[in-house]
């Protein structure tokens, strides 16, 4: 194994690399260009026999990757912020005729006001697309995400794209070291794609995208909840065997000294690095805290989480985002779905630091609460 | 039963959806007046005119392009 210091963007582009996708529309955006610089420059130096398109528009990234998705190839494309939101008429439409497109979403905010910082609000916005979403905590597991990606997404039994999410700036402009697989290990786990279900073929005629009238649009989107909650299977089948390729393990939720805390934090992202730290020191301090990592969002992994967090006797939910009047879009799942004593946090949003501190305040409100949702690091008076 | 992506995998299934039923006006045309010009055929938006001049009332929407188009004024739109 050879490490190689590198940003997630360039992570990610490897993992391209590797994938060998056929075509490859993409437009570029803060925090994000880099994904699209370095993937340039792979097609420009033969790296990957892709068709690199360069689109006048996120709309029409997406657009591309759906149509050539549609001729039964694999592709890939990369946004974020208001890239993703552009390209929102056609995130629904990918998985509902069930392309496994793969993206990679540098999480930044949403304009107004306008920001180019770090925050979920762009992705997890999109979560009733029907597309899964794997939120990254550095380098390697953005590179390991996009094949574990590709290889669920085309699974005959899913069918539905997938968006691997790394925070912008925190991971697409920080460095540090990761593990390039060999490609013969990378052809080995992601066989090429084989389309059966719908492309466009002359020798096959059929009509993708077509008007639906209301006999059939219901079982449409039934089809789709089931592919979703059936891709559990499949990504635990494809995690067990990328470790046992890769000898990387990944799961639906990571599991952070959590097994006998009385405090559990639950949160995505690279977050996560802060929060073990300050559980490490409050832990030499004897307190029971620990951290539940949720890493795959959709489909919602509800067992994994509940099993993981409910042995505690009170839990922090932090959301880099807000669905406003209602709190943080994963705290308030969580509390739908689990008979859990659990609050929420509002942190970070727009590029807004999270300290130490700010963690361990957040452990402290979580042991003591006072309100359904409260949000943390304000310049004024808390709300 | 839908199949996966809602793909239709048998070509033409559009012509079961006869959308002569979304008529309100009924394109009659005297062939006595028509002088045969064309200019129905080529301008009906959904290729509903035969070369016979026959119209096909099971995909005419009713539009009034041909009877607009005609220079002799031999297509009428009736109430249906």
């Amino acid at each position: 194994m050879v490490l190689k210091v590198m940003s997630a963007n360039q992570a990610i582009a490897e993992a391209v690399k590797l994938a060998n996708p056929n075509v490859i529309p993409v437009y570029p955006i803060t925090p994000q260009t880099t994904i699209s610089e370095y993937l340039a420059k792979f097609v420009a130096d033969g790296d990957i026999g892709a068709e690199y398109i360069r689109v006048e528009s996120e709309h029409s990234a997406i657009s591309a990757c759906l149509g050539a998705s549609g001729t039964g190839v694999r592709v890939f494309t990369a946004t974020s912020s208001q890239g993703l939101a552009l390209m929102h008429e056609i995130i629904f439409a990918a998985a509902g005729l069930r392309a496994p497109i793969v993206m990679a979403d540098a999480n930044r905010a949403l304009s107004a006001p306008l920001s180019i910082w770090n925050d979920q609000q762009d992705s997890i916005s999109e979560r009733d697309a029907g597309w899964m979403q794997t939120y990254a905590e550095n380098g390697q597991e953005a590179l390991d995400s996009i094949l574990i990606s590709y290889r669920v997404s085309e699974d005959n039994k899913v069918l539905l794209p997938s968006m691997v999410c790394i925070d912008g700036f925190i991971l697409t402009h920080t460095v540090d070291p990761v593990d390039v697989p060999k490609k013969e290990d990378v052809d080995k786990y992601l066989p090429p794609y084989k389309p059966d279900h719908a492309y466009l073929d002359p020798k096959r005629p059929m009509s993708i995208g077509t008007f639906t009238d209301p006999n059939y649009y219901m079982e449409a989107r039934h089809d789709m909840e089931l592919a979703l909650e059936g891709a559990k299977e499949v990504i635990a089948k494809a995690n067990a065997e990328f470790a046992e390729i890769f000898g990387r393990k990944y799961d639906f939720v990571e599991k952070y000294r959590s097994e006998d805390a009385d405090t559990i934090l639950v949160a995505m992202g690279s977050i996560c690095s802060t929060i073990k730290d300050v559980v490490d020191e409050l832990r030499e301090r004897g307190e029971k805290v620990g951290l539940v990592r949720v890493r795959v969002f959709r489909p919602f992994p509800t067992e994994e989480i509940y099993e993981a967090i409910k042995g505690a006797s009170k839990v922090g939910v932090l959301d880099k985002n807000i669905s406003f009047s209602i709190g943080g879009v994963l705290h308030n799942e969580i509390k739908a779905k689990m008979d859990v004593d659990a609050y929420g946090f509002i942190v970070g949003l727009g590029g807004r630091d999270i300290k130490p501190s700010h963690i361990k305040e957040i452990i402290e409100k979580t042991k003591n609460p006072t309100q359904h949702t409260q949000w943390i690091g304000l310049n004024k008076e808390e709300l | 039963m839908v199949s996966i992506g809602a793909a239709v995998k048998e070509p033409g299934s559009t012509r079961q959806n006869k959308t002569g039923s979304w008529r309100t006006f009924k394109p009659i045309l005297d062939k006595e007046t028509c002088i045969k010009c064309e200019n129905c055929i080529m301008f009906c938006p959904e290729g509903c005119i035969n070369k016979d001049y026959d119209i096909d009332y099971d995909y005419c929407k009713g539009c009034g392009i041909c009877a607009e188009e005609c220079p002799v004024k031999a297509i009428k739109m009736e109430r249906e």
